[in-house]
């Protein structure tokens, strides 16, 4: 599944960073942590958070991940929203809280 | 000059602070310790701070007053203000942004502030120990705007710290010094960050109990122990500088 067909099957809001939408979703991680992040998360993977410092960005190219959804409607910190669109890696946003995002992603992948 | 200092110490002000951290006490303690400057850092509030620097005024001991700031992603941020004034200001912009969760005394203790014989002039209602809807960047240009310093708290501690939260120092992060805590057990390791985001580095107690006031420490090359020496000291401006 790539990240666009994600953001339609979920009806994810594209904030920034579209040009990587074709990206391939190997998986999911949750964690606010961005040191637990950048330990323990894989390539390819869409990571869940409500952190919204331009770090985000820095760890999602670093671990090479597909896209980073924020949660709650959550927006990206300008600076954020502005690596998004260098890396190419999509920030996207969903209304829903993380525990309920996470499951429906789950069931998509799985 | 060298001046000995200890910069995190929270009073009863905090919820997890405890109930001994009396001024009187923490005074005492620090002089008793030879320590020359503390800071009064209770979490998301500045209204133990002042009575502090009173009372040390008259012993000869100096007071930094501030905070100790939980921004939006969860970081502690010691926030050290130049006077009364600014202190106030400060005071106003955590409660405007304070998240109204009220304090539960059986979970998370009391939150009070006494007077000089130690009667409970306030009790804070709202949980001190949340965070503030205030990004990183923001609060340290808040307290950059009044005149103050901004200075990451235990930065390399596993939790509520700059590495834990946002996994490194951001480089362009606009912070007058990093802190290294009692909680640090990697003190190669911490002061290698300072010299990579090229930041001093100072050390204090964070201290929630009177033991542990003055048990981790600064000693700062100065000619006085005030704020605007301070500020040269992180600067290491005209010999100033600190020495361990
Ligand atoms: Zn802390
Ligand atoms: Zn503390």
């Amino acid at each position: 599944m790539t990240v666009k067909e994600l953001v339609d099957a979920l009806n994810l809001t594209v904030v920034s960073g579209a040009s990587g939408l074709n990206k391939e979703v190997a998986g999911g991680y949750v964690s606010d942590l961005l040191s637990d992040v950048m330990g323990n998360c894989d390539a390819g993977r869409i990571w869940i958070t409500l952190q919204t410092h331009k770090n985000v960005m820095a760890i999602a190219s670093l671990k090479d991940l597909s896209a980073v959804i924020l949660v709650k409607d959550l927006k990206p910190e300008p600076d954020m929203a502005l690596q998004s669109e260098e890396e190419e890696i999509p920030v996207l946003s969903s209304s829903l809280q993380t525990f309920e995002l996470a499951g429906k992603i789950y069931d998509l992948l799985k | 000059m060298v001046f000995r200092a200890d910069l995190h110490i929270h009073t009863v002000l905090s919820p997890c602070g405890d109930l001994s951290m009396s001024p009187e006490a923490i005074i005492e303690t620090a002089l008793a310790r030879n320590l020359q400057i503390i800071g009064i850092t209770d979490h998301n509030s500045t209204l133990q701070a002042p009575l502090i620097a009173q009372i040390a005024a008259e012993k000869g001991l100096a007071v930094y007053c501030g905070a100790e700031i939980t921004t939006r992603e969860e970081t502690h941020c010691l926030s050290y203000m130049p006077d009364i004034d600014s202190l106030g200001r400060l005071q106003d912009y955590i409660e405007s942004h304070l998240l109204r969760i009220p304090n539960n005394i059986d979970k998370f203790g009391y939150q009070l502030v006494v007077d000089r014989d130690e009667n409970i002039v306030l009790e804070y209602p709202w949980l001190l120990i949340s965070a503030i809807d205030q990004g990183i960047d923001q609060v340290a240009a808040f307290v950059h705007s009044l005149g103050g310093l901004f200075i990451p708290a235990h930065v390399t501690r596993p939790m509520y710290s700059l590495v834990s939260q946002l996994g490194f120092i951001p480089p362009d992060l606009n912070a007058d010094a990093l802190e290294l805590s009692k909680h640090t057990s990697n003190i190669a390791f911490a002061n290698g960050l300072g010299r990579k985001n090229k930041l001093p580095v100072i050390r204090s107690s964070d201290a929630h109990f009177v033991v542990d006031i003055g048990q981790n420490f600064s000693e700062f090359e100065m000619e006085s122990p005030s704020f605007d020496e301070f500020k040269m000291v992180l600067k290491a401006i005209g010999g100033r500088r600190i020495v361990s």
